[in-house]
């Protein structure tokens, strides 16, 4: 019998002794598997599983790096940073009941002006970024909302108020397109290269210098690195690592913030689209440059209401972002004139004697090319023909040099209708209208004619095609001021660390240099001395009684339907310039108009300063 | 015979006046089987008093006094089973059986719900969970059945009946639904039949049975829209077989509980631990204190646990060897059986080799009812080993 009620013991039989012999050998088999896993798993693979766990309970945080200040030449604040209150959410310490966390998720939106479902939105959206991490629901909450929030903070557990940093515009509106805005980095912006450090969240500069020196002024954020429990919360232990973040450096602008409310200040008073540069004419620094109607861009920082996006974003004939000084596209009226006879000079169709008989119109073809207002000013030399503005003396330049392609040559040499090389993002080419380009045109039926001697003549006087904007001109006076040398225009001077030691001077060399024969630069001056400061000159009016020897020149564009648009550009002092301003403003009128007298007002801000040398602060007659 | 002379020697109790020790019957306990009892309580109160000073607010030692105090009460159970005849329980085996079926039938009346399933009664100081008690009252119920029975019906009819007396109580575990203690009871009824010489072909056509069933449960009812397991059962017994990275996933929680051994290495990372510090391991008291060992002590802790249960289970079998009669051996045989399963299937869920399935490790884990129940078990396994010396010393002396 296999098992006996009274037996057992020592008298065992054989096939229960196997069975017992089974059991303890599967006995063994099972914790020999045992021992062998835990071996393994301890011993043979601990590193891995240490590694592991490590980093299964830390989590790390980025802090944000406060940018960089961005400053005038003299140092004036033109961007810092203030501390705003950002309105954040800890997800994990959220109610875990559903209804609860709705509820307070709910209450709290009503609080904070959004709704539920944007609330939950924008957690979402974060927190599939960064997992954990509390979430910004809104920046720049209004103080009371804080002091309820933090009476009441039993009832809305997880929710805290967390300094940010935003940017601050002491001045408001000044030099809004030089300096651009500061926002969220998009999924595309990451693609790029210069921004492949960033994650999702961070921010960068949009347009101005804020882009263009983006990585100056943006810094290194910091990481915390705390330790977490399985839900995400930090636990006692506290923050493992801290690196904290990097300030940006700061940007020492060229801009000199008088030139620059000058400069505004004028645009602005003439209420008028329109845009100016104030350029140093040897090394390209750009100490005023604006273009209006402007912005505030403190408005950026904050939640926009509808007309804010509406007047800032969807108007297209003001497009107050667009920045008109690099960006316009405009023809330049008979301040163009100087372009031509540098053209003409130098490929030999005119010397500075060469004498036309203004008659007060020329005929070309069946076209007939009149002066403004139908004058007729006899014979002209050069000097006398920019004094008075005679368009016959450059129609006829024009007329000489329509098949030669020398006017284009030297427009272009002179750095029209190509990039300037500004340090800032937002710029356009603009158009020089050549035979190549109107024939081309013409061939893909895009025009009805081709290229005729009318389009060069046009283009002697700034009319008709041509497409290009203040600095443009500005850098084209410049190379005839400075005797040739094309200089890079900029508007970042200097990075300085926080503590204002000076890290890098800003001088990009100049784009290229053309010969400037001093005879024909000083009769060209001379003739734009002549137009501002003697007797008959067109914009004698504006600056007569100016103590600063100047050489300007107007220009008036004709747009039907629209009214002219007004020009001037202007370098001083003369005869050795150091400074070169052009303005226009769109529907002006005649140059002496309106665009003289604001290039004036700026002089009068840049010369007031270093008025030492000179005879007197008082500006003279604003004509 | 020197040895057995000189054990004779010392256990001559009635030639002089027997002591205290020879009354509570230390002389014929299995001394390292008490110890190994013994030292896993103690063990597991010290791993709780490290791992978990932190979980009850307020109450450090929460965790550590209670569980102090049942290794104390099993201890004193264990010590009064040694002097009780197991052979009694052969005898009360109906009694013990009725009583089984209606204490884990009353859970569904009188049960304290936790976490969805009803599994114990709330008593003034802990909670009592039957069917704790009730995996060592199946062995005492089903062994005695198996004795009784061994002469009446056929073989096949013989098995038919341990099997339906065996499973009548795991189905009603499985219903509180605790399927993990329902699968110590069917472990312990099959131990019990196996010892007790049920045919190797009954063997073969049971185990084909229960692979028909697992498939059929898993695979076969849920694909014709009739799941028999609840939602995390399913997922926690299939889930070792594909670890995920979802956190709220079992297969998450397995696998940093692998994490967490493994991160121990060979000496342990002490209050460096984090995997079962900082919540990553859930039920670290429970089901997944192995880990706690694991990690904060290194495979030199967790070595010696197992070797402390190796030591266990070994002198557990070789008291099945012993026993003066065949009540005894299948008594033994059972409760080896239960002790292999749970240890084998926590310590193996712990490792990441075996489902989760909410088996408690005998000793360690934190519970009253567990505790208590195991050291009762290892009482009977005393008392099987007394009254084989005994019957031992008799043998000799007459």
């Amino acid at each position: 019998m296999y098992l006996d009620a009274d037996g057992g013991g020592p008298r065992m039989s054989k096939r229960l002794s196997l069975r017992i012999a089974i059991f303890i050998g599967a006995a063994v088999v099972l914790f020999a598997i045992l021992f062998l896993r835990l071996w393994y798993l301890q011993v043979v693979s601990g590193d891995k599983y240490l590694a592991e766990a490590q980093n299964n309970r830390t989590r790390e945080f980025r802090v944000a790096a406060p940018r960089g200040k961005v400053l005038d030449r003299n140092g004036n604040v033109l961007v810092e940073n203030r501390t705003s209150l950002a309105l954040q959410v800890n997800p994990a310490k959220l109610p875990e009941d559903p209804a609860e966390r709705g509820a307070e998720l709910s209450k709290l939106g009503a609080l904070a002006h959004m709704s539920l479902q944007r609330v939950r939105r924008t957690m979402h959206e974060q927190l599939k970024i960064a997992a954990g991490a509390p979430v910004t629901l809104r920046h720049d909450v209004e103080h009371d909302l804080v002091y309820y929030l933090q009476e009441n903070q039993d009832l809305f557990p997880g929710v805290a108020v967390e300094p940010v940093f935003v940017r601050r515009y002491p001045h408001g509106s000044l030099a809004a397109h030089v300096l651009g805005s500061v926002g969220e980095v998009t999924e595309e912006d990451l693609k790029e290269r210069r921004y492949r450090n960033l994650e999702p969240g961070d921010e960068v500069g949009n347009g101005g210098v804020e882009d263009s020196y983006d990585s100056v002024l943006r810094g290194t954020p910091g990481t915390t690195r705390i330790q977490v429990n399985a839900l995400g919360q930090p636990t006692p232990g506290g923050a493992l690592l801290k690196q904290p973040p990097t300030p940006g450096d700061s940007l020492k602008l060229s801009i000199d913030s008088e030139v620059q409310e000058a400069g505004e200040g004028a645009l602005a008073a003439r209420g008028l689209p329109g845009a100016f540069v104030t350029m140093n004419v040897n090394n390209g620094q750009i100490l005023g440059l604006g273009s209006f109607p402007t912005y505030d861009p403190t408005v950026l920082t904050k939640r926009m209401t509808q007309s804010q996006v509406n007047a800032l974003y969807r108007d297209p004939v003001l497009a107050p972002l667009t920045n008109r000084a690099t960006q316009g596209l405009y023809p330049t009226g008979s301040t163009f004139k100087v372009i031509t006879a540098m053209a003409a000079l130098n490929s030999g169709v005119s010397t500075p004697s060469t004498t036309i008989d203004d008659t007060g119109s020329i005929k070309i073809g069946e076209q007939t090319f009149q002066n403004a207002g139908g004058a007729a000013f006899g014979p002209v030399d050069l000097v006398n023909a920019l004094r008075v503005s005679s368009d016959v003396y450059f129609y006829e330049l024009g007329l000489k040099m329509w098949n030669t392609g020398a006017l284009q040559h030297w427009a272009h040499l002179l750095g029209i209708g190509r990039p300037t090389g500004i340090d800032l993002p937002e710029q356009t080419d603009g158009l020089l209208p050549s035979k190549a380009w109107r024939n081309k045109l013409y061939r893909e039926g895009e025009t009805d004619r081709p290229w005729s001697a009318g389009d060069n003549v046009q283009l002697a006087t700034g009319q008709g095609d041509l497409q290009t904007n203040p600095l443009q001109m500005a850098i084209a006076y410049a190379t005839v001021a400075n005797s040739g040398t094309v200089v890079t225009p900029h508007v970042g001077m200097e990075v300085d660390d926080s503590a204002g030691r000076v890290l890098q001077e800003i001088d990009p060399p100049p784009r290229r240099h053309v010969h400037v024969d001093p005879e024909y630069r000083a009769a060209i001056l001379e003739g734009l001395h002549e137009a501002a400061q003697s007797p008959g000159g067109t914009s004698y009016g504006v600056f007569s009684g100016f103590p600063v020897p100047v050489a300007g020149k107007t220009g008036t564009v004709q747009r039907p339907p629209n009214p002219d648009q007004s020009w001037y550009v202007v370098l001083a002092p003369y005869p050795n310039p150091r400074i070169v301003t052009a303005v226009t403003i769109e529907q002006g009128g005649f140059g002496a108009e309106s665009a003289a007298p604001a290039a004036l007002q700026i002089l009068e801000a840049y010369f007031n300063k270093h008025a030492t040398g000179t005879s007197g602060a008082n500006g003279g007659s604003p004509g | 015979m020197e040895v057995a002379r000189a054990r004779r020697a010392r256990t001559e109790p009635f030639t002089t006046r027997p002591g205290i020790a020879e009354r509570l019957g230390l002389p014929y306990m299995d001394a390292p089987l008490a110890l190994s009892a013994a030292v896993l309580v103690a063990f597991s109160v010290f791993t709780l008093g490290q791992a978990t000073s932190h979980d009850v607010p307020g109450n450090p030692n929460y965790y550590t006094d209670r569980q102090a105090i049942y290794g104390l009460l099993g201890i004193v159970g264990m010590l009064a089973l040694t002097r009780i005849d197991y052979s009694r329980f052969r005898e009360l085996r109906v009694g013990i059986y009725t009583f089984l079926c209606v204490s884990i039938s009353l859970v569904f009346v009188f049960g304290f719900a936790a976490r969805g399933s009803r599994r114990s009664f709330e008593l003034p100081f802990f909670s009592f969970q039957p069917s704790e008690l009730g995996k060592l009252l199946l062995v005492l119920a089903l062994a005695g059945f198996v004795i009784d029975g061994a002469r009446r019906g056929s073989a096949r009819q013989r098995t038919v009946r341990y099997l339906c007396l065996g499973l009548a109580p795991a189905a009603l575990v499985f219903l509180q639904p605790d399927l993990g203690t329902a699968l110590v009871f069917a472990a312990v009824t099959l131990a019990v039949m196996y010892v007790g010489g049920v045919p190797w072909t009954h063997f073969a056509v049971i185990g084909a049975a229960l692979v028909a069933l697992i498939s059929i449960v898993l695979v076969v009812a849920p694909a014709l829209g009739v799941p028999l397991l609840k939602g995390y059962q399913e997922q926690r017994l299939t889930s070792f077989l594909h670890p995920s990275e979802d956190a709220s996933d079992a297969g998450y929680q397995q696998h940093q509980g692998q994490v967490a051994i493994g991160s121990g290495q060979v000496t342990g990372r002490g209050d460096n631990a984090t995997q079962t510090r900082l919540d990553f391991v859930p039920e670290r008291h429970t089901d997944f204190i192995f880990a706690v060992i694991g990690e904060r002590y290194g495979f030199i802790g967790a070595a010696f646990v197992l070797s402390l249960y190796a030591l266990l289970l070994w002198r557990a079998l070789r008291i099945v060897t012993l026993s003066k009669n065949s009540y005894g051996t299948l008594v033994a045989g059972g409760i080896a059986g239960m002790l292999l399963f749970q240890v084998f299937v926590n310590v193996g869920m712990n490792l990441g080799i075996m489902p989760i399935t909410g088996i408690p490790l005998p000793l360690m884990s934190y519970g009253g009812s567990s505790v208590l129940a195991t050291f009762l078990a290892v009482g009977v396994l005393q008392s099987i080993h007394m009254q084989a010396r005994l019957s031992q010393r008799s043998r000799f002396a007459w």
